[in-house]
Protein backbone atom coordinates (compact mmCIF):
# COMPACT_ATOMS: atom_id res chain seq x y z
CA UNK A 1 0.00 0.00 0.00
CA UNK A 2 1.51 3.21 -1.20
CA UNK A 3 0.59 6.43 0.76
CA UNK A 4 2.34 9.64 0.58
CA UNK A 5 3.92 11.85 3.01
CA UNK A 6 2.66 15.44 3.53
CA UNK A 7 6.44 16.93 4.39
CA UNK A 8 8.65 14.49 3.11
CA UNK A 9 6.80 14.89 -0.29
CA UNK A 10 7.73 11.48 -1.67
CA UNK A 11 5.20 8.24 -1.71
CA UNK A 12 6.33 4.94 0.11
CA UNK A 13 5.11 1.89 1.38
CA UNK A 14 3.53 1.69 4.26
CA UNK A 15 4.02 -2.22 5.23
CA UNK A 16 7.82 -1.44 4.72
CA UNK A 17 7.76 1.46 7.20
CA UNK A 18 6.00 -0.43 9.67
CA UNK A 19 8.39 -3.24 9.66
CA UNK A 20 11.29 -0.89 9.97
CA UNK A 21 9.76 1.03 12.57
CA UNK A 22 9.21 -2.42 14.11
CA UNK A 23 12.63 -3.47 13.74
CA UNK A 24 14.43 -0.73 14.97
CA UNK A 25 12.20 -0.88 17.99
CA UNK A 26 13.15 -4.35 18.88
CA UNK A 27 16.91 -3.52 19.08
CA UNK A 28 15.94 -0.23 21.21
CA UNK A 29 14.11 -1.93 23.93
CA UNK A 30 16.84 -5.12 24.11
CA UNK A 31 19.65 -2.60 24.07
CA UNK A 32 18.73 0.71 25.96
CA UNK A 33 19.68 2.56 22.61
CA UNK A 34 16.99 5.07 20.67
CA UNK A 35 18.08 2.99 17.40
CA UNK A 36 18.73 6.65 15.86
CA UNK A 37 22.25 5.55 14.16
CA UNK A 38 20.12 2.95 12.71
CA UNK A 39 17.12 4.39 11.58
CA UNK A 40 18.75 7.43 9.85
CA UNK A 41 20.60 5.32 7.39
CA UNK A 42 17.22 3.13 6.94
CA UNK A 43 15.15 5.76 6.27
CA UNK A 44 17.64 7.34 3.32
CA UNK A 45 18.00 4.19 1.55
CA UNK A 46 13.90 3.92 1.45
CA UNK A 47 14.11 7.88 0.30
CA UNK A 48 12.77 9.81 2.77
CA UNK A 49 14.88 13.67 2.34
CA UNK A 50 17.92 13.69 5.20
CA UNK A 51 16.49 16.83 6.60
CA UNK A 52 13.19 15.02 6.89
CA UNK A 53 14.41 11.91 8.22
CA UNK A 54 16.92 13.34 11.11
CA UNK A 55 13.93 15.11 12.31
CA UNK A 56 11.32 12.41 12.43
CA UNK A 57 13.20 10.07 13.45
CA UNK A 58 13.84 12.15 17.16
CA UNK A 59 9.96 12.23 17.18
CA UNK A 60 10.14 8.22 16.57
CA UNK A 61 13.03 7.94 19.01
CA UNK A 62 10.47 9.92 21.71
CA UNK A 63 7.53 7.51 21.32
CA UNK A 64 9.82 3.76 21.64
CA UNK A 65 11.99 4.97 24.36
CA UNK A 66 8.51 5.87 26.34
CA UNK A 67 7.22 2.83 25.69
CA UNK A 68 10.50 0.73 26.69
CA UNK A 69 11.14 3.29 30.06
CA UNK A 70 7.21 2.48 31.03
CA UNK A 71 8.22 -1.28 31.05
CA UNK A 72 11.39 -0.53 33.12
CA UNK A 73 9.82 1.40 35.43
CA UNK A 74 7.59 -1.47 36.48
CA UNK A 75 10.82 -3.66 36.67
CA UNK A 76 11.95 -1.09 38.85
CA UNK A 77 15.20 -0.83 36.49
CA UNK A 78 15.43 2.88 35.98
CA UNK A 79 17.50 4.82 38.40
CA UNK A 80 15.23 8.22 38.33
CA UNK A 81 17.72 10.14 40.38
CA UNK A 82 20.81 9.58 38.42
CA UNK A 83 18.46 9.93 35.09
CA UNK A 84 17.63 13.03 36.12
CA UNK A 85 21.98 14.46 37.18
CA UNK A 86 22.48 12.72 33.68
CA UNK A 87 19.33 14.75 31.88
CA UNK A 88 20.43 18.22 33.29
CA UNK A 89 24.02 17.90 31.90
CA UNK A 90 22.24 16.56 28.60
CA UNK A 91 20.12 19.31 28.05
CA UNK A 92 22.71 21.77 28.36
CA UNK A 93 24.92 19.93 25.92
CA UNK A 94 22.28 19.64 23.47
CA UNK A 95 21.70 22.96 23.60
CA UNK A 96 25.32 23.65 22.89
CA UNK A 97 25.73 21.47 20.48
CA UNK A 98 22.49 22.95 18.30
CA UNK A 99 24.54 26.11 18.20
CA UNK A 100 27.69 24.22 16.91
CA UNK A 101 25.81 22.71 14.39
CA UNK A 102 24.81 26.13 13.14
CA UNK A 103 28.41 27.28 13.26
CA UNK A 104 29.75 24.06 11.30
CA UNK A 105 26.64 24.11 8.67
CA UNK A 106 27.81 28.39 7.45
CA UNK A 107 31.33 26.56 6.91
CA UNK A 108 30.04 23.73 4.48
CA UNK A 109 31.11 20.05 5.25
CA UNK A 110 29.00 19.53 8.30
CA UNK A 111 27.79 16.44 6.72
CA UNK A 112 31.27 14.52 6.39
CA UNK A 113 31.99 16.10 10.36
CA UNK A 114 28.47 13.65 10.84
CA UNK A 115 30.06 10.53 9.37
CA UNK A 116 33.46 11.21 11.15
CA UNK A 117 32.04 11.55 14.11
CA UNK A 118 29.51 8.65 13.18
CA UNK A 119 32.54 6.44 12.55
CA UNK A 120 35.15 7.60 15.24
CA UNK A 121 32.89 6.77 17.96
CA UNK A 122 30.87 4.12 16.93
CA UNK A 123 34.24 2.13 16.07
CA UNK A 124 35.85 3.26 19.58
CA UNK A 125 32.77 2.02 21.79
CA UNK A 126 32.03 -0.75 19.05
CA UNK A 127 35.34 -2.61 19.95
CA UNK A 128 35.42 -1.90 23.41
CA UNK A 129 32.34 -3.07 24.08
CA UNK A 130 33.12 -6.06 21.59
CA UNK A 131 36.54 -6.97 23.41
CA UNK A 132 34.95 -6.34 27.26
CA UNK A 133 32.52 -8.55 26.70
CA UNK A 134 34.21 -11.29 24.93
CA UNK A 135 36.50 -11.33 27.83
CA UNK A 136 33.50 -11.43 30.28
CA UNK A 137 32.12 -14.41 28.32
CA UNK A 138 35.62 -16.28 28.29
CA UNK A 139 35.74 -15.85 32.07
CA UNK A 140 32.54 -16.54 32.71
CA UNK A 141 32.95 -19.52 30.80
CA UNK A 142 36.55 -20.37 32.24
CA UNK A 143 35.92 -20.61 36.05
CA UNK A 144 31.90 -21.11 36.15
CA UNK A 145 29.46 -18.78 37.05
CA UNK A 146 29.07 -15.95 39.59
CA UNK A 147 32.36 -14.78 38.63
CA UNK A 148 32.12 -11.02 40.26
CA UNK A 149 33.13 -8.18 37.73
CA UNK A 150 35.81 -5.95 38.94
CA UNK A 151 34.50 -2.04 39.10
CA UNK A 152 38.04 -0.22 37.79
CA UNK A 153 36.92 3.44 38.61
CA UNK A 154 38.22 3.17 42.53
CA UNK A 155 40.57 5.94 42.29
CA UNK A 156 39.77 9.44 41.16
CA UNK A 157 36.17 9.65 40.04
CA UNK A 158 35.22 8.71 44.27
CA UNK A 159 37.90 11.47 45.61
CA UNK A 160 35.39 14.44 43.98
CA UNK A 161 33.15 16.32 45.95
CA UNK A 162 29.69 16.86 46.15
CA UNK A 163 28.64 13.32 46.56
CA UNK A 164 25.02 11.67 46.05
CA UNK A 165 23.29 8.67 47.21
CA UNK A 166 22.14 6.79 44.04
CA UNK A 167 20.61 3.76 45.29
CA UNK A 168 18.59 1.85 42.32
CA UNK A 169 22.48 1.57 41.00
CA UNK A 170 23.66 0.84 44.42
CA UNK A 171 26.21 3.72 43.72
CA UNK A 172 27.25 6.51 46.32
CA UNK A 173 29.13 8.97 43.76
CA UNK A 174 29.88 12.56 42.67
CA UNK A 175 27.24 14.52 40.44
CA UNK A 176 30.09 15.56 38.34
CA UNK A 177 30.96 12.59 36.60
CA UNK A 178 27.11 11.92 35.25
CA UNK A 179 27.02 15.54 34.60
CA UNK A 180 29.59 15.34 32.52
CA UNK A 181 28.80 12.69 30.54
CA UNK A 182 25.51 14.14 30.08
CA UNK A 183 26.56 17.23 28.79
CA UNK A 184 29.20 15.48 26.17
CA UNK A 185 26.60 13.43 25.22
CA UNK A 186 24.25 16.13 24.67
CA UNK A 187 26.20 17.86 22.91
CA UNK A 188 27.16 15.12 20.10
CA UNK A 189 23.47 13.73 20.06
CA UNK A 190 22.47 17.24 18.98
CA UNK A 191 25.31 17.62 16.26
CA UNK A 192 24.92 13.50 14.65
CA UNK A 193 20.74 14.08 15.23
CA UNK A 194 20.69 10.79 17.52
CA UNK A 195 19.62 9.40 21.33
CA UNK A 196 22.83 9.38 22.06
CA UNK A 197 21.79 5.59 23.44
CA UNK A 198 25.01 4.11 21.92
CA UNK A 199 27.64 6.40 23.80
CA UNK A 200 25.63 6.82 27.61
CA UNK A 201 25.01 2.67 27.52
CA UNK A 202 28.72 2.34 27.66
CA UNK A 203 29.70 5.49 29.58
CA UNK A 204 27.34 4.12 32.18
CA UNK A 205 28.31 1.00 32.14
CA UNK A 206 32.38 1.67 31.70
CA UNK A 207 32.87 5.25 33.62
CA UNK A 208 30.16 5.51 36.03
CA UNK A 209 30.22 1.49 36.84
CA UNK A 210 26.39 1.49 37.02
CA UNK A 211 25.04 -2.09 36.76
CA UNK A 212 23.67 -3.07 33.42
CA UNK A 213 20.12 -4.01 34.10
CA UNK A 214 19.52 -0.66 35.56
CA UNK A 215 21.59 1.10 32.87
CA UNK A 216 19.18 0.32 30.08
CA UNK A 217 16.03 1.60 31.55
CA UNK A 218 18.28 4.68 32.82
CA UNK A 219 19.22 5.52 29.43
CA UNK A 220 15.78 5.13 27.55
CA UNK A 221 14.53 7.35 30.19
CA UNK A 222 16.72 10.46 30.01
CA UNK A 223 16.63 9.66 25.81
CA UNK A 224 13.04 10.81 25.81
CA UNK A 225 13.47 13.95 27.24
CA UNK A 226 16.59 15.31 25.00
CA UNK A 227 14.53 13.77 21.64
CA UNK A 228 11.61 15.23 22.89
CA UNK A 229 13.47 18.73 22.89
CA UNK A 230 15.19 17.93 19.33
CA UNK A 231 12.21 17.19 17.58
CA UNK A 232 10.36 20.81 18.69
CA UNK A 233 13.61 22.54 17.73
CA UNK A 234 13.14 20.72 14.70
CA UNK A 235 9.79 21.69 13.88
CA UNK A 236 9.78 24.79 14.76
CA UNK A 237 13.11 25.76 12.95
CA UNK A 238 12.77 23.38 10.03
CA UNK A 239 9.67 22.22 9.37
CA UNK A 240 10.67 18.84 8.98
CA UNK A 241 9.08 16.56 10.98
CA UNK A 242 6.70 14.64 9.13
CA UNK A 243 3.61 13.47 11.47
CA UNK A 244 2.44 10.76 8.96
CA UNK A 245 5.83 9.15 8.48
CA UNK A 246 6.16 9.21 12.24
CA UNK A 247 2.67 7.38 13.12
CA UNK A 248 3.61 4.92 10.33
CA UNK A 249 7.44 4.07 12.12
CA UNK A 250 5.36 4.71 15.81
CA UNK A 251 2.79 1.71 15.06
CA UNK A 252 5.81 -1.05 14.68
CA UNK A 253 8.02 0.84 16.93
CA UNK A 254 6.37 1.02 19.50
CA UNK A 255 5.27 -2.87 19.73
CA UNK A 256 8.72 -3.92 18.75
CA UNK A 257 10.18 -1.97 21.72
CA UNK A 258 8.18 -4.10 24.28
CA UNK A 259 9.06 -7.24 22.34
CA UNK A 260 12.63 -6.20 22.90
CA UNK A 261 12.29 -5.11 26.46
CA UNK A 262 10.88 -8.56 27.17
CA UNK A 263 13.15 -10.33 25.36
CA UNK A 264 16.45 -8.27 27.08
CA UNK A 265 15.57 -9.29 30.39
CA UNK A 266 15.67 -12.46 29.52
CA UNK A 267 19.29 -12.60 28.38
CA UNK A 268 22.89 -12.28 30.29
CA UNK A 269 23.83 -8.74 30.51
CA UNK A 270 27.41 -9.98 28.49
CA UNK A 271 25.52 -11.68 25.43
CA UNK A 272 23.20 -8.16 25.26
CA UNK A 273 26.61 -6.14 25.10
CA UNK A 274 28.44 -7.95 23.01
CA UNK A 275 25.76 -8.23 20.42
CA UNK A 276 24.58 -4.31 20.74
CA UNK A 277 28.92 -3.92 20.09
CA UNK A 278 28.52 -6.10 16.88
CA UNK A 279 25.53 -4.08 15.63
CA UNK A 280 27.24 -0.84 16.70
CA UNK A 281 30.70 -2.29 14.14
CA UNK A 282 28.67 -3.27 11.77
CA UNK A 283 27.13 0.34 11.09
CA UNK A 284 30.67 1.99 11.76
CA UNK A 285 32.05 -0.30 9.32
CA UNK A 286 29.21 0.52 6.47
CA UNK A 287 29.84 4.56 7.35
CA UNK A 288 34.00 4.05 6.79
CA UNK A 289 33.71 2.09 3.50
CA UNK A 290 31.27 5.21 2.31
CA UNK A 291 33.93 6.81 3.06
CA UNK A 292 36.92 5.12 1.39
CA UNK A 293 35.71 3.65 -1.17
CA UNK A 294 35.19 5.97 -4.46
CA UNK A 295 31.67 6.38 -4.79
CA UNK A 296 29.95 5.53 -8.28
CA UNK A 297 28.39 9.11 -8.75
CA UNK A 298 30.93 12.05 -7.79
CA UNK A 299 28.32 14.70 -8.09
CA UNK A 300 25.38 14.93 -5.44
CA UNK A 301 22.38 17.52 -5.17
CA UNK A 302 21.21 19.59 -2.50
CA UNK A 303 17.76 21.12 -2.73
CA UNK A 304 17.65 24.13 -0.99
CA UNK A 305 14.80 25.58 -1.18
CA UNK A 306 11.55 26.62 -3.79
CA UNK A 307 11.26 30.07 -5.56
CA UNK B 1 -0.75 33.15 -13.84
CA UNK B 2 -0.21 36.40 -15.23
CA UNK B 3 3.21 35.66 -16.13
CA UNK B 4 1.48 32.94 -18.27
CA UNK B 5 -0.97 35.11 -19.59
CA UNK B 6 2.23 37.29 -21.25
CA UNK B 7 4.01 34.24 -22.07
CA UNK B 8 1.08 33.05 -24.12
CA UNK B 9 0.56 36.84 -25.88
CA UNK B 10 4.26 37.27 -26.81
CA UNK B 11 4.32 33.40 -28.28
CA UNK B 12 0.88 34.14 -29.80
CA UNK B 13 1.27 37.77 -31.11
CA UNK B 14 4.43 37.61 -33.74
CA UNK B 15 3.90 34.36 -34.63
CA UNK B 16 0.51 34.33 -35.29
CA UNK B 17 0.99 37.67 -37.47
CA UNK B 18 3.75 35.80 -39.61
CA UNK B 19 2.76 32.11 -39.69
CA UNK B 20 -0.77 31.40 -39.96
CA UNK B 21 -0.55 28.64 -42.12
CA UNK B 22 -0.62 25.88 -39.38
CA UNK B 23 -1.90 26.51 -35.87
CA UNK B 24 -1.94 24.28 -32.96
CA UNK B 25 -4.87 23.63 -30.99
CA UNK B 26 -4.23 21.25 -28.08
CA UNK B 27 -5.51 20.72 -24.35
CA UNK B 28 -4.99 18.43 -21.27
CA UNK B 29 -7.17 15.38 -19.85
CA UNK B 30 -6.71 17.38 -16.52
CA UNK B 31 -5.31 20.76 -15.70
CA UNK B 32 -5.05 19.72 -12.02
CA UNK B 33 -3.63 17.15 -9.93
CA UNK B 34 -4.48 16.52 -6.45
CA UNK B 35 -2.48 14.94 -3.80
CA UNK B 36 -4.21 12.81 -1.40
CA UNK B 37 -2.94 10.52 0.87
CA UNK B 38 -2.77 7.31 -1.49
CA UNK B 39 -1.42 9.72 -4.27
CA UNK B 40 1.12 7.36 -6.53
CA UNK B 41 2.21 9.36 -9.23
CA UNK B 42 -0.10 10.54 -12.32
CA UNK B 43 -0.35 10.08 -16.06
CA UNK B 44 -1.60 13.45 -18.04
CA UNK B 45 -3.27 12.88 -21.55
CA UNK B 46 -1.92 15.88 -23.36
CA UNK B 47 -3.58 15.90 -26.93
CA UNK B 48 -4.21 17.66 -30.03
CA UNK B 49 -4.55 19.32 -33.56
CA UNK B 50 -2.80 21.04 -35.76
CA UNK B 51 -5.22 23.79 -37.46
CA UNK B 52 -4.55 24.64 -41.40
CA UNK B 53 -6.18 27.29 -43.80
CA UNK B 54 -4.05 26.33 -46.61
CA UNK B 55 -3.25 22.88 -48.06
CA UNK B 56 -0.29 21.43 -46.28
CA UNK B 57 3.29 22.53 -46.99
CA UNK B 58 5.83 20.29 -48.50
CA UNK B 59 8.73 21.23 -47.20
CA UNK B 60 10.73 19.56 -43.80
CA UNK B 61 9.33 16.69 -41.63
CA UNK B 62 6.62 18.22 -39.53
CA UNK B 63 7.09 16.83 -35.39
CA UNK B 64 5.34 17.92 -32.40
CA UNK B 65 7.21 18.53 -29.22
CA UNK B 66 5.59 18.83 -25.46
CA UNK B 67 7.21 19.72 -22.69
CA UNK B 68 6.10 20.00 -18.73
CA UNK B 69 8.41 21.68 -16.24
CA UNK B 70 8.02 21.50 -12.70
CA UNK B 71 8.31 24.62 -9.92
CA UNK B 72 12.02 25.77 -10.02
CA UNK B 73 13.90 25.30 -6.88
CA UNK B 74 17.57 26.19 -5.72
CA UNK B 75 19.82 22.70 -6.25
CA UNK B 76 23.52 22.88 -5.50
CA UNK B 77 25.41 20.21 -7.28
CA UNK B 78 28.70 18.93 -5.03
CA UNK B 79 31.45 17.04 -6.29
CA UNK B 80 33.43 14.20 -4.25
CA UNK B 81 37.24 14.15 -4.50
CA UNK B 82 39.85 12.25 -3.04
CA UNK B 83 41.37 14.21 0.13
CA UNK B 84 43.06 12.53 3.04
CA UNK B 85 42.26 8.98 1.85
CA UNK B 86 38.59 9.93 2.25
CA UNK B 87 36.06 10.73 -0.19
CA UNK B 88 34.77 14.66 0.45
CA UNK B 89 32.97 17.53 -1.49
CA UNK B 90 35.57 19.34 -2.71
CA UNK B 91 33.66 22.07 -4.60
CA UNK B 92 30.05 23.08 -5.53
CA UNK B 93 27.85 25.09 -8.04
CA UNK B 94 24.38 26.61 -7.12
CA UNK B 95 21.85 26.68 -9.98
CA UNK B 96 19.18 29.49 -9.22
CA UNK B 97 16.46 28.00 -10.77
CA UNK B 98 16.51 24.36 -11.70
CA UNK B 99 12.77 22.73 -12.70
CA UNK B 100 12.03 19.97 -9.53
CA UNK B 101 10.34 18.14 -12.80
CA UNK B 102 11.08 18.08 -16.67
CA UNK B 103 9.58 15.96 -19.23
CA UNK B 104 10.54 16.04 -22.99
CA UNK B 105 7.98 14.20 -25.76
CA UNK B 106 8.15 14.45 -29.31
CA UNK B 107 6.85 12.89 -32.47
CA UNK B 108 10.34 12.66 -34.46
CA UNK B 109 14.06 12.38 -32.92
CA UNK B 110 14.83 15.71 -31.59
CA UNK B 111 17.80 16.41 -33.48
CA UNK B 112 15.67 16.37 -36.77
CA UNK B 113 12.76 17.78 -35.06
CA UNK B 114 14.62 20.70 -33.40
CA UNK B 115 17.42 22.87 -35.05
CA UNK B 116 19.89 24.12 -32.70
CA UNK B 117 18.81 27.64 -32.99
CA UNK B 118 15.21 27.09 -32.37
CA UNK B 119 16.40 24.96 -29.53
CA UNK B 120 18.59 28.15 -27.89
CA UNK B 121 15.56 30.34 -28.67
CA UNK B 122 12.99 28.02 -27.37
CA UNK B 123 14.78 26.46 -24.90
CA UNK B 124 13.00 22.76 -25.41
CA UNK B 125 15.79 20.34 -24.74
CA UNK B 126 16.75 19.31 -20.78
CA UNK B 127 20.16 20.94 -21.25
CA UNK B 128 18.99 24.41 -23.20
CA UNK B 129 16.11 24.63 -20.37
CA UNK B 130 18.92 24.43 -17.34
CA UNK B 131 21.73 26.30 -19.14
CA UNK B 132 18.83 29.50 -19.70
CA UNK B 133 17.48 29.07 -16.10
CA UNK B 134 20.98 28.35 -13.79
CA UNK B 135 23.24 31.43 -13.29
CA UNK B 136 26.68 28.91 -13.47
CA UNK B 137 29.57 31.37 -13.33
CA UNK B 138 31.11 30.42 -10.20
CA UNK B 139 32.91 27.12 -11.53
CA UNK B 140 34.99 27.18 -14.63
CA UNK B 141 33.68 24.25 -15.57
CA UNK B 142 30.16 24.76 -14.73
CA UNK B 143 28.92 22.83 -17.66
CA UNK B 144 30.26 19.44 -15.92
CA UNK B 145 28.02 20.21 -12.56
CA UNK B 146 24.69 20.81 -15.06
CA UNK B 147 25.48 17.54 -16.64
CA UNK B 148 25.82 15.99 -13.81
CA UNK B 149 23.12 17.38 -12.45
CA UNK B 150 20.60 16.11 -15.48
CA UNK B 151 22.75 12.46 -15.45
CA UNK B 152 21.26 12.27 -11.61
CA UNK B 153 18.25 13.44 -12.18
CA UNK B 154 17.26 11.09 -15.40
CA UNK B 155 18.52 8.28 -13.07
CA UNK B 156 15.46 9.05 -11.04
CA UNK B 157 13.04 9.64 -14.16
CA UNK B 158 12.73 13.34 -12.47
CA UNK B 159 14.19 14.75 -15.67
CA UNK B 160 13.11 12.44 -18.90
CA UNK B 161 12.94 12.96 -22.52
CA UNK B 162 11.06 10.03 -24.97
CA UNK B 163 11.65 11.00 -28.50
CA UNK B 164 8.88 9.36 -30.95
CA UNK B 165 6.47 9.20 -28.13
CA UNK B 166 3.92 11.63 -29.48
CA UNK B 167 1.04 9.73 -31.34
CA UNK B 168 0.92 11.98 -34.82
CA UNK B 169 -2.31 10.90 -36.53
CA UNK B 170 -2.43 11.86 -40.69
CA UNK B 171 -0.19 15.11 -40.13
CA UNK B 172 -3.10 16.75 -38.01
CA UNK B 173 -4.12 14.61 -34.73
CA UNK B 174 -1.43 14.32 -31.91
CA UNK B 175 -1.62 12.86 -28.36
CA UNK B 176 1.13 11.34 -25.70
CA UNK B 177 1.26 10.76 -22.18
CA UNK B 178 2.99 12.30 -19.61
CA UNK B 179 3.88 10.59 -16.32
CA UNK B 180 4.24 12.61 -13.23
CA UNK B 181 6.41 10.54 -10.50
CA UNK B 182 5.02 9.88 -7.02
CA UNK B 183 7.31 12.24 -5.28
CA UNK B 184 5.65 15.37 -6.72
CA UNK B 185 6.00 18.52 -5.42
CA UNK B 186 3.17 21.68 -5.08
CA UNK B 187 2.59 24.31 -7.73
CA UNK B 188 2.07 25.58 -11.72
CA UNK B 189 3.63 22.71 -13.63
CA UNK B 190 4.40 24.78 -17.21
CA UNK B 191 3.18 22.36 -20.24
CA UNK B 192 4.56 23.57 -23.53
CA UNK B 193 3.52 22.45 -27.09
CA UNK B 194 5.62 22.93 -30.02
CA UNK B 195 4.59 22.76 -33.79
CA UNK B 196 7.96 22.49 -35.88
CA UNK B 197 8.30 21.98 -39.41
CA UNK B 198 11.51 21.13 -40.84
CA UNK B 199 13.56 22.27 -37.72
CA UNK B 200 11.68 25.58 -37.12
CA UNK B 201 9.11 26.35 -34.84
CA UNK B 202 6.16 26.97 -36.55
CA UNK B 203 3.73 27.93 -33.49
CA UNK B 204 3.30 26.82 -29.99
CA UNK B 205 1.28 26.93 -27.49
CA UNK B 206 0.98 26.91 -23.35
CA UNK B 207 -1.00 26.47 -20.43
CA UNK B 208 -0.28 24.70 -17.15
CA UNK B 209 -0.98 21.91 -14.68
CA UNK B 210 -1.79 23.12 -11.25
CA UNK B 211 -0.70 20.62 -8.75
CA UNK B 212 -1.80 20.68 -4.90
CA UNK B 213 -1.91 19.00 -1.89
CA UNK B 214 -5.66 18.19 -0.67
CA UNK B 215 -7.62 16.90 2.46
CA UNK B 216 -5.21 15.29 5.37
CA UNK B 217 -2.05 15.86 3.45
CA UNK B 218 -2.94 19.52 3.48
CA UNK B 219 -4.28 20.23 6.41
CA UNK B 220 -0.76 18.47 7.82
CA UNK B 221 1.55 20.78 5.39
CA UNK B 222 -0.27 23.49 6.73
CA UNK B 223 -0.46 23.14 10.19
CA UNK B 224 3.47 22.31 9.98
CA UNK B 225 3.96 25.58 8.80
CA UNK B 226 1.65 27.96 9.83
CA UNK B 227 1.43 26.53 13.33
CA UNK B 228 4.95 24.57 14.33
CA UNK B 229 4.68 24.73 17.59
CA UNK B 230 1.44 23.18 18.16
CA UNK B 231 2.29 20.99 15.52
CA UNK B 232 5.28 20.32 17.11
CA UNK B 233 3.94 19.60 20.49
CA UNK B 234 1.11 17.23 18.89
CA UNK B 235 3.73 15.22 17.32
CA UNK B 236 4.88 14.43 20.78
CA UNK B 237 1.78 13.94 22.18
CA UNK B 238 1.41 11.58 19.37
CA UNK B 239 4.59 9.87 19.90
CA UNK B 240 3.99 9.90 24.04
CA UNK B 241 0.41 8.28 23.27
CA UNK B 242 1.24 5.70 21.00
CA UNK B 243 4.37 4.47 23.37
CA UNK B 244 2.03 4.22 26.60
CA UNK B 245 -0.55 2.34 24.47
CA UNK B 246 1.85 -0.07 23.10
CA UNK B 247 3.25 -0.33 26.65
CA UNK B 248 -1.04 -0.67 28.39
CA UNK B 249 -2.02 -3.17 25.31
CA UNK B 250 1.31 -5.48 26.27
CA UNK B 251 0.68 -5.44 30.44
CA UNK B 252 -2.61 -6.66 29.75
CA UNK B 253 -1.56 -9.14 27.17
CA UNK B 254 1.29 -10.70 28.57
CA UNK B 255 1.90 -9.67 32.24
Amino acid sequence: MQIYLPIAEVSVNAFLLVGLGGMVGILSGMFGVGGGFLMTPLLFMVGIPPAVAVATEANIIVASSFSGVLAHLRRKTVDLKMGGVLLAGGLLGAAFGVQVFAILKQSGQVDLLVKLCYVVFLGIIGSLMFVESLNAIRRSRAKGPAQKIVRRQRGWIHALPFKMKFRTSGLYISVIPPLLVGLFVGILAAIMGVGGGFIMVPAMIYLLGMPTKVVVGTSLFQIIFVTGFTTLLHATTNYTVDMVLAVLLLVGGVVGAQVGTRIGTRMKAEQLRILLALMVLLVCGKLALDLLLQPAELFSLGVDGEH
Amino acid sequence: MLRFLALLVALALPLGAAVAAEVVVADLSQDRVSISTSFDGSEILVFGAIKRNAPEPSEGPLAVIVTVSGPDEMVTVRRKDRRFGIWVNVEGIEVDRAPSFYAVASSLPLDRALSETEDLRWKITTERKLRAVGATSMAADASAFLDALIRVREAVDVYTTDEETVRLQDATLFSTEIALPSALTEGNYDTRIFLTRGGQVVDSFATSIYVQKVGLERFIYNLAHDRPLIYGLLSLAIAIAAGWTASAVFRYLLP
